[in-house]
């Protein structure tokens, strides 16, 4: 019986093909849309993890800056020195280093050629906290970092841009008055979660860059990691100690400092994405109701065409049952029919939506055969009132009708 | 042997008040299995109503219905759809077909609503279409059909099911004489042959004549109910 009520229903649907496609229309968009939402909302979150994870895992940033906000601007609080990086390499424990970056955007020049980048001064602790190595030459050494020699460790993008294929190993690189040797090469590493490309990147040791590029003796930003397994939370309490304490801050007052780990950042952009993926998703999915009335509203006006042919199946012995389950998968059909078309459509979409923002593409078979289910229910759901409409009708009137 | 049809004060009422209208008025009638019944009279008498009755496709006003014995008044949708595809055959004036489907479809579909399965079903609808003659058809859609043949296919659907009773509500009304001849011959020869009750409302005397016995219908009531050696 259930084949025959399909046999029926595909070619019902086959006889009206454009008011079957229209009425199946609805779903379509909806599976699409919710399937889309969900498919680049969950690529953009596994992006963004995986650029945290790129950024060091239990890395804690501490910026002199009082937290941005309406109240308190990000301006009046002095920067660190020196001494303060001293005091947290020797006072915090389960610390596993903790780097000094001093930072500025500045105009690289190679022969005829020059790049903006983003040149910092730091020291060896960069590589252990960022967990990013060396790909050839070498870190700075302990006299080039005390004495602030003109030598230079560059990313990936920048020797690119600024050597191709020449050697950069041992060449010079103009940044102002200043000549420096590169010395190594950076590991490339990518985008960063915000989108910025960590690869555009000079580092020189610190001293270099106070002495010959900031003029001063400002840290703008301090890295810290903890050490694997120590918690990051505890490590963040005592530095925040320690920090309130040389900064001199009375018990009444806010810190002039902010502190974030990347665990916290990458919590809260994954949280927000997933939040913003159930929003799209839901309103896609209240699509897709929509497309089930659309649905309801077709069958309806097919059972009051077809009366007849309802009352001939009635008079030649069809249970009520039978004419129910013929409209009902019928609806069912369609709606399904709807939802394939609606997978296609979403995975189309996906390919380009993805392609276009940069996201990798994540296929989810679950989220795929959700969209599906959901489709088919919706059949059900939207296409038994119609079906039980035509299954009650008395066969004499149903004759009858014109 | 209790009589295949028996109605009692069967009365079918339309309509309330002022106008209220008596489409049977206490009808009392016995069928015996194997007859063949010439139900006549004029237009509005209460013919069809009648026929839908016994035919379980619709339920009396008042009065009671017995069916090979069993009380069928009060019995649910399901129940008399039971009997009609089991016991029934009905032959339709408009013939009621499905239009876009083929003749041997058209056949098929009491046996599907039967559970028969496939090959038997098959093979039912083409000996029933070829008792109707029209074997050279099967793959035709209703809609590409003469009226005559459309007839006869409704013929083969209503008898496909081995049926106890067809039913024949002015089944030559749409026909030409020859056309009409022809079915009711073929009808004719369903009763003497393998035994089918028939009853057949008709406005034909000639129709009628075939028939073993007539019955009048005036304004709901039966006002002549004659055996065919008594009339003649
Ligand atoms: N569904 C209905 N609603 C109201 N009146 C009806 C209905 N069906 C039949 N009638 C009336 O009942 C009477 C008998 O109708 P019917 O049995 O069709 O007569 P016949 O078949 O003898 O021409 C007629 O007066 C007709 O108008
Ligand atoms: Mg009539």
């Amino acid at each position: 019986m259930l084949w025959n009520a399909l046999g029926l229903a595909l070619q019902e649907i086959r006889r009206n093909a454009l008011r079957s496609f229209l009425t199946m229309l609805g779903i379509v968009i909806g599976v699409a849309a919710v399937v889309t939402m969900i498919t680049v909302g969950d690529g953009a979150t596994m992006q963004v993890s995986q650029q945290i994870q790129s950024l060091g895992s239990n890395l804690v940033m501490i910026v002199p800056s009082r937290r941005m906000g309406p109240v308190h601007g990000g301006v009046g609080a002095p920067a660190f020195r020196r001494a303060d990086i001293e005091a947290i390499r020797r006072d915090i424990d389960g610390l596993k280093a903790a780097a000094p970056l001093a930072s500025s955007s500045l105009t690289a020049v190679v022969g005829n050629g020059n790049w903006l980048s983003a040149v910092t001064g730091t020291d060896n602790a960069f590589f252990t906290v960022r967990e990013w190595p060396i790909n050839a030459g070498r870190r700075f050494s302990s006299t080039e970092l005390v004495s602030g020699s003109a030598v230079c460790i560059v990313g990936a993008t920048v020797q690119r841009e600024l050597f191709g294929d020449e050697p950069a190993l041992g060449a010079r690189l103009r940044l102002g008055k200043m000549a420096c040797r590169v010395i190594g090469l950076l590991a490339a590493k990518g985008q960063s979660a915000m989108g910025s490309d960590q690869d555009n990147l000079i580092l020189m040791p610190i001293r270099t860059f106070q002495r010959r590029i900031s003029g001063n003796q400002d840290i703008g930003l301090i890295q810290v990691s903890a050490n694997s397994g120590d918690s990051v939370a505890a490590l963040q309490v005592s530095l925040e100690a320690l920090l309130r304490e040389r900064r001199h801050i009375a018990v009444n007052e806010d810190d002039n400092f902010t502190m974030m780990s990347t665990r916290e950042i990458g919590e809260t952009l994954a949280g927000t994405l997933t939040i913003l993926t159930a929003l799209l998703g839901t309103v896609a999915a209240v699509s897709l109701l929509v497309g089930g009335i659309g649905i309801m509203n077709i069958m309806l006006v097919s059972v009051t065409e077809r009366t007849r042919e309802i009352g001939i199946r009635l008079a030649i012995g069809a249970l009520m049952r039978d004419v129910l389950l013929q409209f009902l998968v019928e609806a069912v059909v369609l709606s399904a029919i709807g939802g394939l078309l609606g997978i296609a459509l979403a995975i189309l979409a996906t390919l380009a939506i993805t392609d276009m923002i940069g996201v990798p593409f994540v296929l989810n078979l679950g989220i795929i055969l959700l969209g599906f289910s959901f489709a088919t229910v919706i059949g059900v759901v939207f296409g038994y009132f119609p079906a039980r409409r035509a299954a009650h009708m008395a066969p004499i009137e149903a004759l009858r009708h014109e | 042997m209790p009589p295949l049809i028996r109605v009692t004060g069967l009365s079918k009422v339309y309509g309330a008040g002022q106008s209220r209208l008596w489409a049977l008025n206490h009808v009392d009638l016995e069928i015996q299995s194997g007859e063949f019944v010439a139900i006549m009279g004029p237009s509005g008498s209460g013919k069809s109503t009648f026929m839908n009755i016994i035919g379980c496709l619709d339920v009396p006003t008042q009065g009671a219905y017995q069916f090979n014995g069993v009380e069928v008044t009060g019995l649910d949708h399901d129940r008399l759809a039971i009997l009609r595809r089991h016991y029934i055959g009905f032959v339709f004036q408009g013939f009621n077909l499905l239009a876009r489907t083929t003749a041997l479809e058209n056949v098929e579909l009491p046996l599907i609503y039967r559970r028969v399965d496939r090959g038997a079903r098959r093979q039912l609808a083409h000996e029933a279409l070829q008792t109707v003659k029209l074997e050279q058809w099967v793959d035709h859609t209703a809609n590409e059909l003469s009226v005559g043949q459309q007839q006869r296919v409704a013929i083969a659907r209503a008898i496909v099911t081995r049926p106890t009773l067809l039913l024949a509500d002015e089944p030559t009304g749409n026909l030409d004489s020859h056309t009409s001849q022809e079915i009711m011959a073929l009808i004719e020869a369903l009763n003497r042959e393998q035994g089918i009750t028939v009853v057949m409302v008709t406005h034909d005397p000639l129709v009628a004549a075939i028939a073993h016995r007539t019955v009048y219908f005036v304004d709901g009531h039966v006002t002549s109910d004659q055996h065919q050696s008594e009339s003649a």
